[in-house]
């Protein structure tokens, strides 16, 4: 019955995405400051908003009789996983279970890892929606990667618990598609927080948000441009020519500190991190010449593109994506609200991963992000009626190994292997069944969300006396 | 984005009921071997379901394959009615940015647009209905939306042809939407409803005083004579009226206001109907809803969540499931996820069979046409699918799907696309049909 509304979030607030450099070890805070005592900051990590995140309380959990897709290796049937002191200890077919464990009999059903989406607008287009809330297009300009999506997420928007709810454990919260290029994303962990800072994931890379296509030559088309797609990549290459010069000077200062350092431009600032590798680029972008034109682009420029969201063609470039090691954050059956839109098909996912591509299931939308796993089991469907099986070991890394990989958090999280955060989701039963749901949801350990338990089951300050949550 | 003014080509308030034509040469098919499910009736186990000339002929455990029956063999597998989308603007709107592909709206005057007819502007060449109809849909309520009455909705069934062809029954509602003043051109949700007692009102006068109104003596009226034609089933109770509405005193106001003028209502979204099911059931009014929304996203909808559906059905209320998430699961392009809206149905608390019913028959009898669609039942549309296994569920496929009682495997264009690119670097040539 909304079919307006939708066209409107799609049309301006869909689209974006770049996340946070993240280096293992905490941002070498004292050489940053340092840096802007002698009046600079322009270089790898500043980190002048840092995550403040601290993990919930946990206890040493084992979960056992259960079945494991661990997105590092085959199913294990009617096996455990330790999880002690935040990160995962021990997977297999048994594990050795301390004397203070809680131990979860998991009466046969599945355990993955915590589903990742690599593009949410959480925060930045909170519920219950309406202008004063609109806070993910920053159009006023389309060029805009001054902006942080940190900047505009509400940590009370509703939506973050409920996303918790379906798995989700790690989410990168993009600005919109407005923009050529938008500002940067932050990866946030789905946990209860008074500030962003609290809800950071700590050492995450940021994200470039850059756009293609259609969004912006129709926001700018009456109002200076770019008005074209011609016009929208003299737009970035104009951004890319300023970064490089800018980029180039403040190397030079940083090396030798000779003088006063060059004027500080934000924008300019954020560009030059993706050049040295430092942001990752989120690029929205749906037909598959425009994705080989933004790719020419970056090899002109010298920066890595490193994963193309929405791309309702990559099935057509998958070869490509392949060969450059871009990643495709795609949806399973979203198309058609507009022209770039038309050529979206089912099987775009098998296609992509058949072609050797890195498939990675994004929801750009509320509402779907808390049913990746089903968008999933839509595309392997898809997949086996054009006789591309997709297995669900591999279907699993779609939501979260490879989408950990596109955040540059792969080596902390997006599998079941030891060493790795404890973020971890005990299903009901098979999660490709549209009848299964998350019991239960660890982050770092932490039980944070509990179907069977109302008081574990987190409830943002918005909620409450407005949400009727216990009457019946 | 309501840039159109409607040519109004069919009377207001006709009920226009499409004489089916059907292919002289069509087969007579027997199913045989699967587990039917007529919905109107018990499951039946090694059930057969016969087709004849379009129609639904037999259905049962015991019934003999007609000589000369094409056999179709249903072992394993699970038969049952053809879906039905029981709102949606399948055909109406085929790509939702481009202004001159959508014609689900009419400006009307003041937001007024009753007489307005939306399967006017279906287009059955539209690339939309053959995924709709390869997944299990083979028919759907096309419904106008926006302003505050928005016009009559019609049901169709997906066949190639012309409109004519499609329709199965038209109209079959007067779709108001009542849950926002602004978007009614209006002040408040107070207001709204003295507007839509307004127009009721008149509409009761202006029955009453054709003649009058003829030699230009009454009353201004609050809307143009086509729109008061085409209000005159409703206030006669012939035509129900859905209302698109979700905040709680929202269905309330308008209950109060449909006892008043005596009015058949059907809400639509209810996305707080959970809180008066009881309400809803002993009136005996249906809903329209889906089970994949549970945010809070407006003040309207504080209520929203996914248990919805099951909650009103346990309460009674009958309920036919629609894509409700928005974003993308409600587009005409997804018409086909209506069973992933029932399997989320059937895992936040409605029961399976229910769930199967809110797509089929539910629908069918909400919108008057059970006779016609929604079961396997001697008489009905040859509307049937044979779905490899739990129609609800991902792994499932629609492996035979009929309408009128043909079957169609049609490429769609989707297909056609994966064809041409399976292997890179793909080809440019005409597909093969």
């Amino acid at each position: 019955m909304r079919a307006l509304r939708c066209l409107l979030l799609i049309g301006v607030g869909a689209c974006a995405s770049a996340s946070p450099q993240t280096t293992s070890k905490p941002a070498p805070r004292d050489s940053a400051q340092a840096d802007v005592a002698r009046g600079g900051t322009s270089v790898p990590n500043a980190d002048p908003f840092p995550s403040t995140y601290v993990p919930f309380a946990s206890r040493t959990t084992v979960i056992r009789n259960v079945n494991l897709l661990t997105a590092a290796g085959p199913l294990i049937r009617n096996g455990a996983i330790l999880m002690q002191n935040g990160k995962i200890v021990a997977v297999g077919a048994t594990v050795d279970a301390p004397s203070d464990a809680l131990v979860i009999d998991g009466g046969g059903k599945y355990v993955t890892p915590g589903i990742i989406d690599d593009h949410s607008h959480l925060g930045v287009y909170a519920a219950p929606g309406g202008n004063a809330l609109s806070d993910g297009n920053e159009a006023t300009n389309p060029t805009t990667p001054q902006v942080w999506a940190e900047h505009s997420v509400w940590p009370q928007d509703p939506q973050f618990p409920r996303n918790l709810a379906g798995g989700v454990t790690t989410l990168q919260v993009l600005p919109g598609s407005a923009n050529l290029i938008g500002g940067r994303s932050v990866v946030l962990k789905v946990v209860p927080g008074r500030t962003v800072q609290a809800m950071k994931f700590p050492g995450a890379k940021y994200g470039l948000k850059m756009a293609c296509g259609e969004n912006p030559k129709r926001v700018y088309g009456s109002r200076g441009g770019p008005s074209t797609r011609m016009g929208n990549v003299a737009g970035y290459r104009a951004a890319w020519i300023r970064a490089v010069e800018y980029r180039r000077k403040w190397d030079k200062w940083n090396a030798d500190h000779k003088g006063d350092p060059p004027t500080r431009d934000l924008a300019n600032e954020t560009l030059a991190e993706v050049l040295r590798g430092n942001i990752l680029v989120h690029n929205h972008c749906y037909r598959a010449d425009e994705m080989a034109q933004m790719i020419d682009i970056a090899h002109e420029f010298g920066y890595k593109i490193r994963s193309f969201h929405h791309g309702v063609e990559a099935y057509k470039i998958a070869d490509l994506l392949k060969k450059e090691d871009i990643g495709a954050s795609i949806w399973a059956d979203w198309g058609d609200f507009k022209m770039e839109a038309l050529d979206a098909v089912k099987a775009n996912m098998a296609l992509v991963n058949n072609a050797g591509a890195r498939v990675i299931v994004h929801s750009d939308d509320p509402s779907g992000s808390q049913r990746l796993n089903q968008e999933a089991a839509k595309a392997m469907e898809a997949g086996a009626e054009i006789g591309l099986p997709v297995s669900e070991d591999q279907a699993i890394k779609w939501l979260t190994i490879n989408p950990a990989w596109a955040l540059g958090l792969d080596d902390k999280i997006g599998s079941l292997e030891a060493g790795k955060n404890a973020d971890v989701i005990l299903w009901t039963g098979d999660p490709f069944s549209v009848y299964s749901k998350p019991e239960k949801v660890w982050i770092d350990g932490a039980l944070l969300y509990d179907r069977l338990d109302p008081s574990e089951q987190w409830r943002t300050d918005f909620e409450l006396g407005f949400v009727p949550f216990n009457r019946n | 984005m309501k840039s159109y003014i409607f040519r109004i080509s069919v009377a207001a308030g006709l009920c226009l009921v499409a004489l089916v034509t059907h292919d002289a040469n069509a087969q007579t098919i027997a199913i045989t071997g699967g587990k039917v499910y007529p919905v109107s009736g018990p499951v039946i186990e090694n059930g057969t379901v016969v087709i004849t000339n379009g129609k639904i002929s037999a259905v049962g455990a015991n019934v003999a394959v007609p000589a000369g029956a094409q056999r179709i063999d249903a072992t394993g597998k699970i038969v049952t009615p053809g879906f039905v989308d029981a709102a949606t603007q399948l055909g109406v709107q085929e790509v939702s940015a481009v202004n001159n592909t959508r014609d689900m709206s009419a400006r009307g005057k003041d937001n007024i647009a009753a007489a307005f007819t939306v399967w006017e502007g279906l287009n059955p060449n539209s690339v939309l209905l053959a995924p709709a109809r390869k997944e299990g849909v083979t028919s759907f309520v096309v419904i106008p939306t926006g302003g505050l009455i928005s016009g009559q909705a019609a049901l169709v069934d997906v066949v190639p042809g012309t409109t004519t062809d499609m329709v199965i029954k038209a109209p079959v509602a007067m779709v108001a939407e009542i849950g926002g003043a602004q978007e009614a051109g209006l002040g408040s949700r107070g207001e709204v409803i003295v507007k839509l007692r307004e127009i009721l009102e008149d509409t009761r006068y202006f029955q009453a005083h054709r003649d009058a109104f003829d030699r230009a003596q009454t009353r201004d009226f609050s809307t143009s004579r086509l729109d008061l034609e085409a209000m005159i089933p409703v206030v006669e109770g012939r035509l129900p009226l859905l209302v698109s509405v979700d905040r709680e005193s929202d269905i309330d106001a308008a209950m109060r206001l449909a006892k008043e003028f005596n009015i058949k209502l059907i809400v639509g979204g209810g996305a707080e109907a959970w809180m008066m099911a009881d309400k809803l059931a002993a009136a005996r009014i249906p809903v329209l809803t889906g089970a994949e929304n549970n945010i809070p996203d407006g003040f309207e909808k504080l209520g929203q969540r996914q248990e919805n559906a099951g909650l009103l059905r346990k309460a009674g209320v009958s309920v036919a499931l629609i894509g409700n998430a928005g974003g993308g699961d409600e587009e005409a392009f997804n018409v086909r996820n209506i069973k992933q809206e029932a399997g989320n149905a059937v895992a936040y608390g409605m029961t399976w069979d229910d769930a199967l019913r809110a797509v089929t028959l539910g629908p069918a009898e909400i919108f008057g046409a059970a006779d016609r669609v929604g079961s396997l039942q001697a008489g009905r549309e040859g509307n049937v699918v044979i779905w490899s296994g739990d129609p609800f569920e991902f792994t499932t496929r629609a492996e035979h799907v009929f309408v009128r009682g043909r079957e169609y495997n049609d490429k769609t264009r989707q297909d056609m696309l994966v064809e041409r690119y399976r292997n890179l670097p793909g080809t440019h040539n005409t597909p093969t049909p």
